[in-house]
């Protein structure tokens, strides 16, 4: 097309110098070399390897269990940015896809004696393939419809599992103690469920990652600016919100098969715990929704003040109140969260910290 | 030559409201079509329905010989149709490099991230952008955002481009600006039909115009022709007028 005879229009392309010296004005995400190369691949791996490094050396246990949950909160966070952050879909009930998970995952790994990663990978598909089923269905509905259908899935799966006798009804289910045995006995397998998790938190970052550097990607915060402009624009708005609502269900659904088995029992309530859903859209905002740090470094830091104020005997029962108070606070005074706080500092920033 | 769009009998009701009724008419490959009328003539309605926002009632359109009634938007325009907005969307957040690498992205050729983003960059500094590819979109002025708006279209590279009033709140220098960028489309091959209320530009631009009015179109021709017209005048102007104000005026 460039180099078709002269027009009216063609002529000032011409002007403006050969394409050699453009190079450097085309934006970072040019590069060679894909997300392997980018600096919060490699933040993320670091990151990964000092969860695992640090309570492993000595044994500290404690602070294992203390980690496990950061992990947890960055897995949560980071897949509901997918939905929040990237595409402008808000899910109230992100947490009926880690409950889900939990059960499929026990079910098949204490019932029917699979092997604990084929099992948590289990979940993660099955959960999936009933995400892409769902929401073929609701994500027909925008803005706060879209919202309020998705806690009717959470209410509704919530009520089935709560009447599934394969699921032990309202009871739930236990890990039996023998379950553990082919891990190397419970200590073992507390490890080797925790190094997993660990695992998939890194792999959640990485896809996040992966997402926002893709044409795929582009297409989701396309539809998140303007979803009639997206589609306009050629962009298949239906199958990009079936696919990343379903994609956002896979690792929080492994990390619940691994987390459950790790508590060693599941019932409803723990499972599908709404207050941790809504507490996922707190972590989002706190650490800035669309940006893979943002959404990891809000989970952390919020599942370190809730375990915090939790354990605090004089606040525990204050800890929503913080939670409400905090979320206000970033509404009204940093929207785009600290990464937002930080891209506003220094916008060099936005190159290297997605 | 076989007509490159080709828009048969078609009628779109809302409620009670017939806005766009029984229209017909055709387009040939490196055309300029106007399409003009007064305000809620169905013009931006039947804009669409031709790139598939609305679904019709009642007929039929070809484009390129192949039916593309009632296909979503986002299949058109992987056959080569594209469209601008008289209320301009641009994707906000996003800067303008953004914005156009989205239209390359999934246009005709459905680019990779990579080869789009330069296409992108060649678009807009056709459309003369390129200094303000960082800048977000939301920033940029309303003359900016209708070049934008063309600049995403064009990046999907189009054969039929559908421009829904790029003029409308422009300045007059602007005005100026945007008209040989407009001839400039047609000399490269691209099919255009433009909406425009200022006529100035519909003379200077396009050979053949057609004059929607509730829904209908009632005039068709060139437009010094059309504007003559005297149901074109009564149709923007109200009963009598055209014989009130005898010759026609055209500004």
């Amino acid at each position: 097309m460039s180099s078709q005879p002269s027009t009216d229009a063609a002529a000032p392309a011409r002007k403006s110098a050969p394409s050699a010296s453009r190079g450097p004005s085309v934006p970072p995400a040019s590069r060679r070399g894909g997300i392997l190369l980018h600096p919060v691949f490699w933040l993320t791996l670091v990151f990964a390897g000092l969860m695992i490094a640090v309570p492993l050396h000595g044994n500290n246990v404690a602070l294992r269990e203390d980690l496990v949950l950061v992990a947890v909160a960055i897995i949560l966070a980071s897949n509901l940015n997918l939905m929040i952050g990237y595409t402008g879909y808000v899910n109230f009930g992100h947490i009926v896809f880690y409950g889900l998970g939990g059960y499929v995952g026990l079910y098949l790994a204490t019932v029917r004696h699979w092997n604990l990663v084929l099992a948590a990978l289990a979940a993660g598909v099955s959960v999936s393939l009933l995400a892409l089923l769902f929401g073929v269905g609701i994500l027909r509905l925008r803005g706060a419809y879209f919202a309020l259908a998705t806690i009717g899935v959470l209410v509704a799966v919530h009520s089935f599992v709560s009447n599934f006798d394969p699921f032990g009804r309202s009871e739930g289910m236990y890990v039996s103690f023998d379950s553990y045995a082919p891990l190397g006995g419970p200590m073992r397998a507390l490890w080797i469920t925790y190094f997993l998790v660990i695992a998939v938190m890194a792999l959640s970052m990485i896809l996040s990652l992966a997402i926002k550097k893709s044409k795929f990607g582009l297409g989701l915060f396309a539809i998140r600016e303007d979803e009639g402009a997206a589609v306009v624009l050629g962009i298949n708005a239906r199958v990009f919100k079936a696919v990343i609502y379903s994609l956002s269900a896979f690792l929080p659904a492994v990390a619940g098969a691994l987390m459950f088995y790790k508590n060693g029992m599941i019932d409803p309530s723990i499972a599908f715990e709404y207050m941790l859903s809504l507490e996922g859209i707190v972590m989002l905002m706190l650490g800035g929704q669309g940006t893979v740090v943002g959404a990891a470094l809000g989970g952390g830091l919020y599942e370190r003040l809730r375990s915090y104020l939790l354990t605090s005997p004089r606040l525990s029962n204050f800890h929503l109140v913080i939670a409400g108070g905090l979320l206000l606070l970033v509404v009204l005074f940093a929207p785009g969260g600290l990464i937002g706080w930080l891209y506003r500092l220094a916008p060099r920033a936005q190159r290297v910290i997605e | 030559m076989s007509a490159l769009l080709e828009v048969m009998g078609v009628s779109l009701r809302f409620g009670g409201l017939l806005a766009v009724s029984d229209v017909s008419f055709s387009i040939a490959h490196g055309e300029i079509l106007g399409l003009i009328g007064p305000n809620g003539a169905g013009k931006t309605t039947l804009f669409n329905i031709v790139n598939g926002v609305y679904k019709v009632d009642k007929g039929k359109i070809l484009f390129e010989g192949t039916d593309i009634t009632n296909r979503p938007p986002n299949d058109v325009v992987h056959l080569g149709l594209s469209r601008t907005h008289q209320i301009v969307k641009p994707l906000n957040g996003m800067t303008v490099l953004e914005n156009v690498t989205v239209g390359a992205c999934f246009g005709r050729d459905y680019m990779g991230l990579k080869p789009a983003r330069n296409a992108a960059m060649e678009v807009l500094e056709r459309v003369g952008l390129a200094d303000r590819a960082e800048t977000a979109a939301r920033s940029l002025t309303i003359a900016g955002k209708k070049r934008l708006e063309v600049a995403r279209a064009l990046a999907a590279r189009p054969k039929l481009l559908l421009l829904d009033e790029v003029l409308a709140g422009l300045n007059p220098t602007e005005i100026r600006e945007m008209v040989p960028l407009v001839r400039g489309l047609c000399g490269r091959g691209i099919t255009i039909i433009m909406i425009e209320h200022v006529m100035q530009a519909v003379m200077s631009l396009s050979e053949h115009v057609f004059v929607l009015a509730e829904g209908s179109i009632i005039a068709e021709g060139t437009p010094a022709a059309v504007a003559a017209d005297p149901g074109v005048i009564e149709a923007y102007l109200g009963h009598g007028a055209a014989k009130k104000w005898g010759a026609p005026h055209v500004q």
